[in-house]
């Protein structure tokens, strides 16, 4: 017992040391970085605190549709990935068959307007939510409680998906292009930061998506009934309430979210093969530092890796910036030393 | 004689391959009726095996104003009439007491809805200062007031409670058992599985007797009551007369 509160207590003391010595250097050192340190250059210093918010908005859209199907159904969904490369080359093909091919490398924003991205990222969202549904009552609900089994069947549905998107779309990277009114910058008016409107765009969208599902889970009796469900589905079932068709519902409404994450990534970024594997990858690393199935958690969770990804590409010294993806494993090892279950998490 | 409301026979449930209900046979009609036992008996397993959790598995027959009612989904059972408070309460720790009452939608079939939230909280007006609480701040006999008020609101014809009076101070228990006498009265239905005698006895003359899995003997309330010596024998309890 000693022995284990000493090893605790040694956890805690090296985390928030760690945790102390990187605000330090960030601040007030920064040696040998391309920037130099916060109060040495503070312009840096912002912008890659915007680039981590913002970052850390994607990370939210997308997670936020992981952590509310596993919150719920415990089903741990590694097609998420695949749904959101999914609902990226919908929306790119809708796109382009609507707008034009355009030149070797795609359409430029120039030849895009609004109507021709919010219209793709709308039907590849509610694509993607119809594919997640029906992978969830067809393969999936005849395994409830089976997490293991559940865990395979949609490790096999991503690989088959990821190989179909390749014969189809080819591995050539692609992007669906931005609407030319959001593609320009703004002038923010501290120190005098000039900043990608699409950046901001994206944070603005995360944050409606994130009020939204607030309310709908809080305000609603749908949302009544999922909290209840992520308690004990079993007893909101002996209620008398259909929890089949709200397990129906969530996923719809997780894969959606994915499949919408997609245009947004695939805008901002790009869509390739391999980017399935890497967003959920990014998935699973916020909802392990918030706690599986917390809304919260999942906005805390995206924050944190996005403050962290940014931070550590822009303030390692300049020969390690290699090294930077290092510091997403510090980070899960620093919450997890500190609250197993994540920061939000509680016991299943 | 009038078709039984509860109607179980040979009913058989199995976690894995370990028996816990052995050709279990009984009806019920309007009268309440009251299934003693010990812990382990399998009482609270039968809950299960009406209400259609899983596990166990069941088999046999239960069947529901002469429907089967074996084999369905909780919330088809529940939604045919059979209301539930679990043993141990099962209230959602995430839910406050007004999102307890306000997420169940009742019966379609119902017109005339006897329960709605505003009738659960005129029943136990604890619950009415408590609204804004989570379901995990409340005291132990507020929580299984939300408990029956949530079964209440599916406004069911029969209402199966596991062990309602656990844990729970007399005064309170006393208090819950004029509340229940008061909705047996209005023609609600109660099968009450209890280990607590004086509940049991207070509240149904029928008295079913539970030994390892099987209906070991039925009796009534004032035969129970004046059989020290079977109060040992079937419930290991101290007999009624040293509460």
């Amino acid at each position: 017992m000693r022995i284990q509160r000493l090893a605790r207590y040694a956890a805690l003391g090296l985390a928030a040391g760690t945790v102390a010595f990187m605000v330090i250097w960030v601040l007030f050192i920064g040696r040998g970085t391309n920037f130099g340190s916060a109060v040495h250059n503070p312009k840096d210093f912002l912008i890659t605190l915007l680039n981590g918010i913002t970052a850390a908005a994607l990370y939210f859209v997308v997670a936020s549709g992981f952590t509310l199907i596993f919150g719920l159904m415990r089903v741990v969904n590694m097609a998420h990935g695949a749904f959101f490369l999914l609902g990226g080359y919908i929306a790119l093909t809708l796109q382009r068959r609507w707008v034009g091919q355009g030149g070797g490398f795609g359409l430029t924003s120039e030849q895009v307007n609004l109507t021709n991205w919010i219209l793709p990222a709308l039907i590849g969202a509610a694509l993607v939510g119809l594919v997640g549904v029906a992978m969830q009552q067809t393969l999936l609900r005849w395994n409830q409680g089976q997490e293991l089994r559940q865990a395979l069947i949609t490790i096999a549905i991503s690989i088959i998906a990821a190989d179909q998107m390749l014969a189809h779309f080819g591995g050539v990277a692609e992007d669906v292009a931005w609407p030319h009114k959001l593609d320009q910058f703004d002038n923010l008016h501290v120190s005098g930061i000039i900043y990608t409107r699409t950046r901001l765009f994206i944070l603005a969208l995360a944050l409606v998506i994130g009020a939204l599902l607030w309310v709908w889970l809080k305000r609603t009796r749908i949302g009544m009934v999922i909290r209840a469900g992520v308690d004990d589905r079993q007893m909101v079932s002996g209620l008398g309430i259909n929890i089949q068709l709200t397990f129906a519902i969530a996923f719809f409404v997780g894969s959606a979210l994915a499949g919408f994450g997609g245009v947004i990534g695939g805008s901002f970024a790009s869509l390739a093969p391999g980017v399935d594997g890497n967003w959920l990858l990014n998935s699973l690393v916020v909802v392990i530092i918030g706690g599986m199935g917390s809304l919260g958690g999942a906005a805390v969770g995206s924050l944190l890796l996005g403050l962290t990804t940014n931070f550590a590409s822009a303030y390692l010294p300049s020969n390690y910036t290699y090294y930077s993806i290092i510091f997403t494993f510090v980070l899960l090892a620093i919450v997890l030393a500190v609250r197993p279950l994540g920061l939000f998490g509680r016991p299943a | 004689m009038p078709e039984p409301v509860l109607s179980v026979s040979g009913l058989n449930a199995y976690y894995g391959s370990a028996q816990a209900l052995e050709d279990v046979s009984f009806e019920m009609g309007a009268e309440p009726v009251a299934i003693v036992g010990r812990n382990g008996m399998g009482k609270t397993t039968l809950c299960n095996a009406i209400m259609g959790f899983a596990p166990p598995q069941a088999t046999g027959s239960i069947r529901f104003h002469g429907a089967e009612i074996i084999g369905r989904q909780p919330y088809r059972v529940a939604g045919l009439g059979i209301g539930y408070v679990p043993q141990g309460r099962r209230l959602f720790p995430s839910l406050s007491v007004d999102e307890h009452l306000r997420m169940i939608r009742g019966r379609s079939e119902d017109v005339g809805r006897r329960w709605t939230p505003a009738a659960i909280y005129e029943l136990f007006p604890r619950l009415a200062e408590r609204r804004r609480n989570g379901g995990a701040q409340l005291s132990g006999g507020e929580q299984q007031m939300l408990a029956i008020g949530r079964a209440l609101l599916t406004n069911p014809k029969l209402l199966i409670m596991d062990e309602p009076s656990e844990g729970l101070a007399p005064a309170i228990v006393e208090n819950l058992i004029d509340v229940f006498r008061t909705l047996a009265q209005e023609g609600l239905g109660l099968l009450l599985i209890e280990q607590n005698l004086g509940v049991a006895t207070a509240l149904a003359q029928r008295q079913l007797v539970m030994v390892a899995g099987q209906i070991f003997t039925e009796t009534t309330a004032d035969i129970l009551s004046s059989d020290p010596e079977a109060q040992r024998r079937y419930l290991g309890v101290e007999p009624l007369a040293e509460r």
